[in-house]
């Protein structure tokens, strides 16, 4: 059954251009079945009609897959339930008189545009390096003649659930984007068709996230412990490999 | 003045397609990157369109109004997609394919198109596979198959409950090579806000910078919409809180007829609305429908908990009315099952608007570590939403809008009633008919996309004059304005409700009188209150902020404005089609046993409306449909 609680949030507003602050607005009245983001929908009503600015954030499917929403919540990524985006964190989890500190993602490639919202398209150019297979429309042969080992299918699907929220960047101390790339690098290293690509798409990938400034990796863990998603830090271990296996190949 | 011409191919149904690759025009592989193409959204239809034909040489310009087009709502699709590879063995073919979907859209759809789709079904399975898509797998190594409602074959490929994510990320994938590649210029948190017609021709946009507001022009020799379904007219739907029409009701606006707008699809398996706090609903894949099974207490004042009630005081009630089919009839059926018996006083759940889907016996005879490998993702989302374990609790489900079949209206090649401007995807009407079937909508896209627009946008291209137009044409620069002007009239009402609160009542209303069961008096009554709602939200909105910068509200209030105008059209062809077919149920055409009856002698036909003006009566344009392959019969799943 549902309950009714009373919290304080402290928002971080920044709009583009100019330096941020928090904000405390009231949240009353919250069903405790509300997720999070429909406790800020609420608040944004409450602003709206008080002649205020509504907080910006980014959201979309609002059912854990897309990878829009995300924020730093009480310091923790999507507020850190094992396994949750901030959609799917439901307000249950929240006391009674709490006060909520809420900002974006911090890390040095993730520049804020507004308030809650990030710009991660840097994600988005290390994939354009390699994160994929170049099969042209058409070329494809018969499904079934590229049989897959049932444990190497269930290991890249394991690895290809990344929704490529950010949160392993902003959870680590050095900023990295290595679980994000390791995923990917990960699927198609245990799939046959991801072979004939596999040693330019490490080295690519991963240079390009040098270059654009995500961190190097220091074994901290906290990206799978912030993954949403559960991505196995081995990822990381087996993106070690290809890129060391890659700098002695060719091509 | 639209006319419309399907330009079906002559011929024998399954040389249709192959004899118009042959027919159609073609423009050579040198003169390909002279042609600019607009591609507005990247879904799983527009990410595969805008790579495929950039492939080809094309000029490709794509937008999405997220930050990366790996956002698109074709990634929150979970059951699978289809395909007549008839791998399992048990007697699947294209032909089967064609006829389930015919009859699964209670033969509203054009046989033609859906003898197309299945037979390019086969392709795209290949082309995922070879792009490193995970799909499920047997111990063999070979690709696993499950079922889905409205068939008795297994033709369901699937990657967990993350189909249409693996599918879109595998899209995406393409778009991202063709990007580097530079063949795709890639525009994100670009919103369309306008399609622009030049001598009658479909020739650019104007699209809104969502971080600095700032409205530019784009030309283009066609424009491809791939812009998904309107579902979120209802406020309350399955779909991602962005989604919209407003590309679609732009481009109705300019010229291009659309059809069937009252055929919605009300997904039965979706976790019960709680409260008003409430902002969107989840679905639960079709696929617990193979092992679960749907039910209510036989006692209307039962108040005990579900997994305590016996066995024999349940009413399986889908088991009971179609013993062939099950807990596996079509989706349509089993909504509006559903609102049948909690109609009658049986739901269950603190708002009684709730069934129960039980995998007790499943979990018995299969064991929990099964259930758990096949389904763990979606009981723990339903865990997690809900707080309850579903391992031991019967979950509670109730339907949702979740998929729209109507759309505007294509030609056999894809193109509008507006020369030039294509539609794929869920914003097209062409495949589904009066009902989708599950995990149809993932087959519809790619198809639309990687195999389909690429081999008929060339025959346009080809033969069509194309005179040379500027970003500084009149009719683009009247189009900004009137962009610009629409956005400052928002921003300027300061009335005293929310864009959410009007969207919350003009949803309301819908799902009442235009959802699951519609009256000739509930369609008139809403038709009456959608236009003083629309006077109210012009005058008493409240949208904060400015034009010039990241807007949420404004972006919102300007999606909700076009929804107040297209929620009258829908209402409207509800109102004209007398007969129920499909997803569009009129209690007043029904068999005696309570299932739809299709009025096949003056309804056989698409419903394609030209726009007329705001405040005027639409013209209603009729597509005769027939069925040279699938014999007209009263659809029966018992």
């Amino acid at each position: 059954m549902s309950d009714k609680i009373n919290i304080t949030v402290k928002v971080w507003r920044q709009n583009q251009g100019e330096e941020g602050r928090f904000e405390v607005y009231p949240a009353n009245d919250i069903d405790t079945h509300a997720s999070f983001l429909e406790m800020l929908d609420i608040v944004n009503e409450q602003l709206t009609l008080e002649g205020k600015e509504p907080i910006a954030f980014e959201d979309d499917c609002r059912e854990g897959i897309c990878g829009c929403c995300g924020s730093l919540v009480n310091g923790k990524t999507h507020g850190s339930h094992e396994q949750t985006t901030l959609c799917q964190l439901h307000m249950r989890k929240f006391e009674d008189g709490e006060t909520v500190v809420i900002e974006p993602f911090r890390a040095k490639s993730f520049r804020v545009i507004k308030d809650l919202i990030i710009d991660r398209s840097g994600l988005d150019e290390i994939i354009a390096e390699g994160g994929y297979v170049s099969v042209k429309t058409g070329k494809a042969p018969e499904a079934a003649g590229t049989p897959v080992k049932k444990e190497f299918a269930e290991a890249a699907m394991d690895a290809a659930e990344c929704i490529g929220c950010g949160a392993c960047v902003a959870a680590c101390p050095n900023g990295s984007a290595m679980l994000f790339t390791a995923a990917k690098v990960s699927q198609y290293a245990l799939l046959p068709q991801g072979e004939f690509e596999r040693t330019q798409r490490v080295k690519k990938m991963v240079n390009k996230m040098d270059e654009l400034g995500f961190g190097n990796c220091s074994n901290e863990y906290e990206c799978a412990v912030a993954c949403p998603k559960g991505i196995d830090v081995k990822t990381i271990a087996r993106l070690n490999r290809e890129f060391i296996k890659a700098s002695f190949t060719k091509g | 003045m639209v006319k419309l011409d399907a330009k079906i191919p002559d011929g024998p149904m399954a040389e249709k397609w192959t004899r118009h690759k042959f027919n159609v025009k073609l423009v050579n592989p040198a003169n390909k990157r002279k042609y600019k193409i607009i591609v507005v959204g990247t879904g799983l239809a527009g990410a595969s369109a805008a790579a495929t034909m950039s492939e080809l040489g094309y000029e490709v310009h794509a937008f999405t109004y997220a930050d990366s087009p790996r956002r698109a709502h074709s990634i929150a699709a979970q059951g699978g997609i289809n395909a007549a590879k008839n791998y399992p063995n048990d007697g699947d073919s294209v032909h089967r394919l064609f006829y389930d979907t015919v009859k699964g859209g209670d033969f509203r759809a054009r046989e033609a198109n859906v003898h197309r789709l299945a037979e390019v079904s086969n392709l795209i399975i290949d082309h995922c596979v070879a792009q490193g898509i995970p799909f499920a797998r047997e111990y063999g190594g070979y690709l696993d198959n499950r079922s889905f409602g409205g068939a008795q074959v297994s033709r369901t490929f699937y990657a967990r409950g993350q189909t249409g994510q693996q599918l879109l990320l595998g899209a995406y994938g393409a778009l991202s090579k063709e990007i580097k590649s530079g063949g795709v210029t890639m525009y994100t948190r670009s919103e369309v806000v306008d399609v622009v017609v030049i001598d009658g021709q479909a020739r650019g946009i104007i699209a809104r910078n969502l971080v600095t507001g700032k409205l530019t022009r784009h030309t283009a020799d066609a424009v491809v919409l791939a812009t998904g379904g309107y579902g979120n007219v209802f406020y309350l739907s399955t779909n991602a809180m962005n989604c919209n029409a407003s590309a679609a009701w732009r481009a109705y606006k300019k010229g291009a007829a659309f059809a069937n707008p009252c055929y919605t699809q009300i997904h039965p398996t979706c976790i019960p609305m709680t409260g008003d706090y409430q902002s969107k609903l989840t679905l639960m894949s079709e696929s617990l429908r193979n092992d679960g099974r749907i039910w209510v207490p036989k006692d209307k004042n039962e108040k005990r908990a579900g997994n305590l009630i016996p066995e024999d005081e349940r009413d399986y009630y889908l088991e009971r009315k179609y013993p062939s089919f099950g807990n596996l009839v079509p989706r349509d059926l089993a909504s509006r099952n559903a609102k049948l018996v909690c109609d009658a006083g049986y739901g269950v759940g603190p708002t009684g608007h709730a069934v129960y889907l039980d995998f007790t016996d499943s979990i018995k005879r299969l064991g929990k570590d099964y259930i758990q490998a096949k389904y763990g993702n979606l009981f723990e989302m339903y865990n997690r939403i809900t707080d309850d374990d579903p391992y031991e609790m019967p979950m509670m489900i109730f339907p949702a809008v979740h998929y729209t079949m109507g759309g505007l209206w294509v030609d056999y090649n894809l193109m509008t009633s507006l020369p030039g401007l294509y539609a794929i995807g869920e914003v097209n009407f062409s495949d589904h008919g009066a009902n989708r079937l599950g995990a149809s909508a993932l087959m519809q896209g790619l198809a639309d996309g990687y195999f389909i627009l690429p081999n008929t946008i060339n025959d346009y291209l080809a033969s069509a004059e194309l005179a040379p137009v500027e970003a500084g044409h009149p009719a683009m620069i009247e189009a900004e304005t009137a962009a610009q002007d629409k956005l400052d009239r928002l921003l300027a009402i300061k009335g005293s409700r929310t864009v959410d609160d009007f969207h919350r009542e003009l949803g309301n209303l819908l799902w009442h009188k235009c959802g699951m069961g519609r009256t000739e008096a509930g369609l008139k009554e809403a038709l009456e209150k959608i236009p003083q709602l629309r006077e109210e939200f012009w005058k008493n909105v409240n949208v904060p902020g400015s034009a010039d910068d990241l807007n949420q509200a404004l972006e919102k209030a300007n999606r909700v404005a076009d929804f107040m105008e297209f929620a009258e059209l829908m209402v409207r062809d509800a109102l004209h089609r007398s007969e129920s077919c499909g997803g569009h149920f009129r209690e007043e055409s029904q068999t005696d046993d309570g299932e739809a009856l299709r009025d096949d002698e003056n309804f056989c036909y698409v419903g394609a409306w030209e726009f007329k003006g705001v405040d005027q009566e639409p013209e209603l344009h009729k597509e005769a449909l027939a069925f040279e392959e699938v014999k007209l019969t009263q659809r029966s799943y018992k």
